[in-house]
């Protein structure tokens, strides 16, 4: 069963395979190899969209991806509803389910069809006039008024299912464009033997030979040679040919990324199968071979359904075999127009009329439409076209006014020129040049690498584009290395062009009828709904930049960014200027060229990957102990170890105590380390670190300070000495990765006479910090080859032996100020060694405990955390650190800083602890401090809250504050304004527990 | 003696080895991913002065041509940086050792759980490992041999051609289920 | 994305691999703790911020990791030329007129 408008022997389509779809509920049945446009057309519907403003009805303005008006929402399940895609781009599946957009409560019976009446209120520059007042308004009223009458399609709600693949390729030469252009260029570059990509929107080759029934190439017709050439270059190694795939961006030193559609036209794709494949391509030369775009003719009511570019009904026609009506008139200001009718009418539709705005027009094409017996009207306009959901009629007078004349059609094919698609090429950051001759801008001058041909480059005729293309293909693909195989005959010689079409000029801007003082809707840009009277009221009104016009007016701003409207906006622009086209200048293209899903840019970056998760050897442990993690960074650390019923508090306050009592198992694996190793290891060191260095003993550790140049604290972390030449230093685990590029950069470019290597081992060592009263007695029955005594190895020293029979770097440091040790072993060794140690603490009760009682325990003994207590303006004196600062030192990265005035001067903030008046309040981390409450606001801020917990170990809250002039204040009460009431604290030091430092030995 | 028996029965590890992702692969059209087994590693750094004594006590010539590699008995030096090298040692033998009983100028720090080694092999080998990183892969620009830090996705990797459709991909320990899902990705649409 | 020369791997690399560090030449006292705040000041806070041609410090990061010096165009963003650390200012600079 065949629809309607489907023509037996024409188009390519096989008819065998059909395919069922429905568009707003309805079924209809195309054939395989259809788009959702020719679909639709061959079953008689032109309808299928609401314009954005004014919701007029519109149809098909084309066959390809210029298309501003049939814009469908595309729905195959809950989570993949596509708004705003174009039907003449979209392929037809089995299945398909499209809908129509910007309509309610149906296509054919449009409320928001009001605004087409009450235009004058829409007219350009109507945002900027029309809701000024009251301002209050804009927010509350206009503004989600407008968004949600104005909005396209619906985005769906729920998270994509699909999945995107994306590549990074190299090739010598990249073609972008796949008509008889870009095939010739193609073949010359593959010939040499350098690789080719070669890419095409369509899901078949050959550009407009896909409807230009004329062409002959190496004695076949043009699109069976298309298809020919492209299987040779399939069959080539060194070539890869991309269909459905579109150059949207051109960016710096040839890099065009491209999207590729994968699966977006089959009925059911594999799960295995990525949605779209973005390819981000770098080629040594591009060959840009996009074509050209037809234009409209601008007339009253042009965007009535059924009224549409003439080379799209040839498309329709020649490829997909239907016709867009029966009883077709054709308006048109140069010659191409006439293959459309003439292909039509030997198809066996009427053509009504041709209507030929040009007075005395000659040539083979329109002899042939003359000798099928087409009526031909030479200098004549249509002036409007009837109907209002298809178009009905279309009314002709002469071009300078006269008697009119009515013809009925249901489908006007027009044609006003050809628009070289230089999008890319300017995108590329090439200048285009606009000639003055054949009126179109074409590229003029290059910035990149690169060359366009054909169509896209003002080359008219198949025989001059192939020339040029295969010549600029063999040339680009010498330039990058290939072989020449100039003068080659045979089957990779240059294509021969047997019969082809030629393009003549045509016309911009507005037709008669449409012109200066006229008021009637003479749409240039569809799918903004932007007219001729628009684009002149722009200039009405003060605009003189195309740029100017283009905000003013939205020409061109739309999802299809004026593929068709640009040029047209503009000459209608020059002319109300009186200036020449150039001198009123052209917008810029900007990548996409068409629009991209946010899906193809994110590519494989999402779930799993959307980032790396970094995860410690012992992990798969702590989850088993029901650990509950927390976010550092990119790392998984376990938060807390919570045992059943209980909460976090809970959780911290028994690990927090048991610590202190007992032991506790840490994981400190994600902090930083970096081995330093050479002779001058020291030296650097000192100069690196506020710190000295020198003297420190092989086997001792000590606490180190780095700074910025500017004097605040960068960093800090233990360090120890392996021996005279070998460091082993921690960092912060958040400043691990810019603590090392702050190393290796002074030491490459400020010292680099010291002769010293950097090496980041973070993750060659698990780190297990076992801290407590019982630490060593934990540690010791598993650990061969050191002694453990007070006396062989006291506080802050480092030993290198073996632990369960593995190598250990065994650290005895504190970070809770109780008795500790910090255990490291090669990191595959870590859960095992982990696991040993548990076993161990097991028998004296010891605790598994997580990052937050490591931040509580530290903070009850006063011990700060870069990047918490400090914020990039804090000294070591601010921070009670003055004592780790080398006072000897002549020089160290910050010394210089630190003499700053402001930063010795008096009523710095100064790191204090605070107690609140009542034990049970906690205070918030960041809250304000003033020293007096009852001040009016704004209040003067003397502090801030930088860390703040409730410490069972205290069995009250505690805190630590930077605090202007803060060791001054000792005891004084000053508060802390909360939204529920001010907070009064008492100024202290820093340490709550065990103030003498008795624990550490204890 | 009976001490020194004590203490050679203490020496042997008495826990087990748990390498990240121990045995995951991933097969797909064209490719395979798998996990390497642990290897011995060192990053070495070193004037140019020490070059000969270290590549002797080395047994593999330590590579001058940036982006290169060299391979003996088991050993691969991979050019990094003009004074570092990654050295690979898959047949078991130490490295850090070799490196130790040298005095020339040198640093050498064990890394051998710092990374892990993972296989990318078969035709779809290149474009597996293109799909994050972004080199140039072809065999004229990255030959068989060809060693590279480099990027993949969101990861720093070092990359390593072992055979014309063969890489080896490493990472740093924590990386790998990063690494290995993203190449798992790539390589199921690598084929297409 | 950009490819940038790396003297040291004696290729362009994509950059991607590469981090920016900021103006180059700008040499460290040493005597920085006998340095007058004015020439602290010049050392550390004040940076040329050119329109047109800047000497600037990279570091291939994620490839040999060496930082290097390049000259770079603000306005064009293009890469004149690139060369390793400690080598002095070029004289001249390719393409640039005579």
């Amino acid at each position: 069963m065949s629809a309607a408008f489907r023509i037996s022997g024409a188009g390519r389509l096989s008819q065998a395979k059909t395919a069922s779809f429905s568009f707003d509920d309805k079924s209809y049945t195309g054939i395989e190899g259809d788009t959702l446009a020719s679909a639709l057309l061959a079953n008689g519907v032109h309808l299928v969209g609401r314009s954005f403003k004014y919701h007029r009805p519109r149809g098909f303005l084309s066959a390809g991806a210029e298309e501003p008006n049939a814009l469908v929402q595309i729905v195959r399940d809950d989570a993949r509803k596509t708004p705003n895609v174009r039907a003449t781009v979209q392929e037809l599946y089995d299945g398909l389910t499209a809908n129509s957009q910007n309509r309610w409560p149906s296509l054919a019976f449009d409320v928001g069809a009001v605004n087409d009446l009450a235009s004058p209120l829409f007219s350009a520059g109507f945002y900027y006039k029309t809701f000024m007042w009251p301002k209050s308004a804009w927010k509350n009223l206009y503004e989600p008024k407008i968004r949600a009458a104005a909005g396209l399609g619906v985005s769906p709600e729920k998270p994509d299912p699909d999945h995107y693949a994306a590549r990074y390729a190299h090739c010598e030469v990249l073609v972008l464009g796949g008509g008889a252009a870009g095939i010739a260029a193609a073949l010359a570059a593959a010939e040499t033997g350098v690789r080719v990509i070669l890419a095409d929107e369509q899901a078949e080759f050959g550009g407009s030979l896909r409807f230009e029934s004329g062409a002959k190439i190496d004695g076949e017709n043009g699109f069976a040679w298309a298809q020919a050439a492209i299987a040779r270059l399939k069959a080539m190694d060194n070539v890869r040919v991309l269909s459905r795939t579109t150059a949207f961006g051109y960016y710096a030193q040839n890099f065009v990324g491209l999207v590729e559609r994968v699966s977006d036209h089959l009925k059911s794709p594999g799960r295995e199968l990525a949605r779209e494949r973005l390819w981000q391509v770098r080629a040594n030369r591009v060959v840009i071979a996009t074509g050209a775009i037809e234009r409209h003719m601008v007339f009253a009511n042009n965007d009535r359904p059924g009224v549409m570019l003439a080379s799209a009904a040839r498309t329709y026609l020649n490829h997909y075999g239907v016709a867009v009506g029966k009883n077709v008139g054709v308006y048109t200001a140069n010659d191409s127009a006439y293959a459309a009718a003439i292909d039509l009418k030997k198809a066996g539709v009427n053509i009504a009329a041709i209507v030929d705005l040009r007075d005395n027009p000659a040539g083979p094409v329109i002899d042939e439409a003359r000798a099928l017996g087409i009526e031909i009207n030479f200098g004549r306009a249509v002036v409007s076209a009837g109907g209002k959901l298809r178009v009905s009629s279309m009314t002709v007078q002469p071009k300078n006014g006269g008697g009119e004349r009515t013809i009925p059609v249901d489908a006007i094919l027009m044609s006003a020129g050809w628009t070289p698609s230089v999008h890319l090429f300017s995108q590329s950051r090439g200048k285009v040049a606009f000639n003055d001759e054949t009126r179109r801008f074409v590229p003029g001058t290059y910035a990149q690498d690169c060359v366009s041909v054909g169509a896209c480059n003002g080359t008219d005729g198949l025989d001059a584009t192939i020339d040029e293309a295969y010549a600029a293909g063999a040339k680009a693909a010498k330039e990058a290395g290939g072989k020449d195989s100039s003068g080659k005959t045979g089957k990779g010689a240059k294509p021969k062009v047997d019969a082809g079409e030629s393009w003549s000029r045509g016309m911009l801007g507005a037709g008669p009828g449409a012109g200066p003082g006229t008021t009637v809707k003479a749409f240039v840009d569809f799918q903004n709904d932007v007219t001729a009277k628009d684009i002149r009221q722009a200039v009405h009104e003060g605009m003189r930049s195309i740029e100017h016009v283009k905000r003013f007016t939205t020409n061109g701003m739309a999802t299809d960014q004026g593929k068709t409207s640009n040029m047209h906006g503009l000459a209608i622009a020059a002319d109300e200027l009186g200036k020449p086209i150039p001198q009123v200048g052209l917008t810029t293209f900007r990548a996409p060229y068409t629009p991209v899903t946010f899906g193809s840019i994110v590519g494989h970056a999402r779930g799993a990957l959307f980032d790396p998760t970094r995860r410690t050897a012992t992990h798969g442990w702590a989850a088993s102990q029901g650990a509950v993690f927390e976010d550092v960074g990119h790392w998984k650390r376990a938060w807390y170890f919570p045992k059943a019923g209980e909460d976090m508090h809970k959780a911290v306050d028994r690990e927090c105590v048991t610590v202190r009592k007992v032991g506790g198992l840490f994981d400190a694996s994600t902090l930083g380390k970096i081995e330093v190793v050479g002779p001058d290891a020291a030296k650097f060191m000192e100069l690196l670190y506020t710190n000295p260095w020198e003297k420190l003993e092989t086997g001792r550790c000590r606490y180190g300070i780095m700074l910025r140049e500017d004097g605040f604290i960068y960093d800090d972390g233990v360090v120890g000495r392996l021996a005279p030449d070998r460091f082993h230093v921690t960092t912060t685990t958040g400043g691990a990765p810019r603590v090392m590029n702050h190393m290796e950069d002074y030491l490459q470019t400020e010292f680099p006479h010291l002769n010293v290597w950097l090496t980041s081992i973070t993750e060659q060592w698990a780190v297990i910090a076992v801290q407590g009263p019982k630490s060593r007695e934990i540690i010791a029955p598993l650990v061969e080859g050191i002694d453990m005594s007070d006396e062989a190895m006291p506080h802050m020293s480092v030993r290198e032996g073996k632990i369960c029979g593995v190598p250990t770097r065994l650290f005895r440091m504190s970070f809770t100020g109780e008795r500790g040790f910090e255990v490291n072993v090669p990191a595959d060794y870590g859960e095992a060694v982990w696991e040993a140690l548990w076993a161990e603490g097991q028998k004296h009760g010891a605790v598994a405990y997580g990052t937050e009682s490591m931040h509580v325990l530290r903070a009850e003994k006063g011990y700060i955390i870069v990047g918490q207590d400090t914020d990039g303006t804090v000294t070591p004196n601010d921070a009670g650190l003055d004592w780790a600062v080398g006072k000897k030192k002549t020089d160290f990265v910050g010394i210089r800083g630190l003499t700053r005035s402001d930063l010795v001067a008096k009523g710095r903030k100064q790191l204090v602890g605070l107690k609140t008046k009542d034990p049970k309040v906690v205070l918030e981390e960041g809250a304000q401090i003033v020293a007096d409450p009852k001040q009016p606001i704004p209040m003067k801020m003397i502090g801030h809250v930088t860390s703040s917990y409730w410490s069972e170990n205290c069995g009250r809250s505690i805190a630590l504050a930077l605090v202007a002039g803060g060791r001054d204040r000792m005891g004084e009460t000053l508060y802390v304004p909360m939204p529920n009431g001010t907070v009064e604290v008492e100024v202290t030091g820093m340490v709550f527990v065990d103030e003498k430092g008795e624990h550490l030995n204890g | 003696m009976a001490k020194a028996a004590a203490n050679t029965k203490a020496t042997a590890a008495s826990v087990e080895r748990r390498p990240a992702l121990a045995g995951r692969t991933l097969s797909a059209p064209g490719v395979k991913v798998e996990m390497l087994p642990p290897a011995e590693r060192i990053s070495l750094r070193a004037p140019q002065a020490s070059l000969a004594a270290l590549s002797k006590a080395l047994g593999v010539t330590l590579p001058v041509k940036p982006k290169s590699s060299a391979t003996k008995d088991g050993r691969t030096a991979l050019w990094l940086g003009p004074d570092e090298w990654m050295i690979i040692d898959e047949a078991g033998n130490d490295p850090l050792a070799d490196c130790a009983k040298v005095t020339v100028l040198h640093s050498a720090v064990g890394i051998s759980h710092r990374n892990v080694g993972i296989s990318v092999a078969g035709p779809a080998a290149a474009v597996t490992v293109n799909s994050g990183c972004p080199q140039d892969l072809s065999l004229d620009a990255f030959p068989m041999g060809a060693a590279s830090r480099t990027i993949l996705g969101k990861s720093e990797i070092v990359l390593l051609r072992t055979a014309a459709d063969a890489f080896r991909v490493e990472c740093w320990r924590s990386f790998s289920d990063y690494v290995f899902t993203l190449l798992s990705e790539a390589a199921s649409d690598a084929a297409n | 994305m950009l490819l940038i020369r790396c003297p040291y791997c004696e290729e362009e690399r994509p950059e991607l691999e590469f981090r920016n560090a900021g103006e180059a030449h700008i040499a460290r006292s040493t005597n920085i703790a006998g340095e007058s705040d004015d020439d602290f000041e010049k050392f550390f806070f004040i940076r040329a911020n050119p329109k047109g041609v800047i000497y600037e410090r990279w570091r291939h990061i994620h490839g040999c990791a060496r930082f290097f010096n390049a000259v770079r165009d603000t306005v064009t963003d293009k890469f004149i030329m690139t060369y390793k650390a400690g080598e002095p200012k070029p004289a001249k600079l390719p393409g640039a007129a005579k």
